[in-house]
């Protein structure tokens, strides 16, 4: 019982995530590579991600506080912020960064550091939720079930 | 240090700045049941294909495949990112063409961006495939006829003596790469 219930819970939040833009395809891409043989490949690339992206926005915040702002420096770590949300289906972090480049090739620095606080913003939102997402597939497995897959969204 | 591996395995070499793509490539490499070596740079790649030592004057040609350290390693196909810091995969592929003992190696170039004349210029400089990033299990499974056509090439030298393990397999995959690598020539 308990685990149908977690899975149908696991369900309605991946559904909900994916309905509200801040997982896309990709995502289900990096599920279907998860098996017996790999039972952490999600939770391994997501940490990544995650470890990955404090030190770009680490990068990006000192970028964007020199008095010179060295616009072509800052658009190669808004380029490797959106490669990396791209490959792990952070899509709404992916589309701010499109934007964030935008504004780099401007050089409009006012517009990027608001883009900036947004896709902090955008990160910290996926962060958390990818966390419970990733808490319950934990509760699920050491149920003993299955973690079910979303596949309208391969 | 095994000259002929247990089972025949094509070896990819790929070349990625972001930990987190190569993660992923490395991943779906694997899933193709590949042998998968990834490094984080151009100038790495080119280390260990053994492009950068030019002194190496060791002209034996054991057949000992070292995994790490310079020549004779046996690398299939060569699958790089186009933008990186350093040498770009675009530069990568260039060096790999020039060099008479890495051209037949095929390479395909990965990039998150959707440029025409960049696909164009790759493809020119002898790019097998482009993918755009994120990279899926769709676009990997398109590697094997390139993996398959090379077979049994490397080098210039097909000695017959030469670790040669695909040859010897009998999986019908591998006798039909035979065949077509005699009828090609």
């Amino acid at each position: 019982m308990e685990v149908d219930q977690l899975q149908r819970s696991f369900l309605e939040y991946s559904r909900l995530l994916f309905h509200e833009g801040f997982l896309d395809g990709q995502f289900s891409q990096l599920q279907l590579l998860q098996d017996e043989s790999n039972p952490d490949f999600v939770l391994e690339v997501v940490s990544l991600f995650f470890e990955d992206s404090e030190r770009l926005l680490n990068d990006l915040t000192i970028a964007l506080d020199q008095q010179n702002v060295d616009f072509k420096k800052l658009d190669a770590h808004v380029h490797q912020f959106k490669g990396s949300s791209s490959s792990i289906g952070a899509q709404r972090v992916k589309n701010v960064c499109i934007a964030f480049r935008n504004l780099c090739d401007e050089q409009n620095a006012e517009g990027c550091l608001r883009c900036l606080q947004q896709v902090k913003q955008e990160y910290l939102l996926v962060k958390t939720k990818l966390e419970a997402l990733l808490r319950l597939e934990q509760q699920i497995v050491a149920a003993g079930g299955a973690i079910p897959m979303l596949n309208e969204f391969c | 240090m095994s000259g002929i591996v247990t089972e025949t395995q094509f070896h990819v070499l790929a070349v990625d700045d972001s930990i987190i793509d190569r993660k992923l490539i490395e991943r779906l490499l694997k899933t193709s049941s590949y042998q998968v070596t990834a490094v984080d740079s151009g100038v790495k790649a080119l280390e260990y294909l053994g492009l950068l030592d030019d002194e190496d004057t060791s002209t034996d040609s054991t057949p000992v495949s070292t995994t790490k350290n310079h020549h004779e390693v046996e690398v299939n196909l060569i699958i790089t990112d186009y933008c990186m810091p350093g040498i770009t995969g675009y530069d990568l592929l260039r060096k790999i063409k020039e060099s008479t003992l890495l051209k037949d190696i095929p390479v395909v170039i990965m990039s998150s961006e959707n440029v025409p004349s960049r696909i164009n210029s790759c493809l020119e400089q002898g790019a097998e495939e482009f993918f755009l990033k994120p990279v899926r299990q769709s676009d990997v499974n398109k590697l094997r006829p390139h993996l398959m056509r090379k077979s049994g090439k490397r080098k210039e030298d097909h000695q017959p003596n030469k670790r040669k393990p695909m040859e010897e397999c009998m999986s019908p995959d591998r006798t039909r790469a035979r065949y077509n690598d005699d009828l090609e020539l």
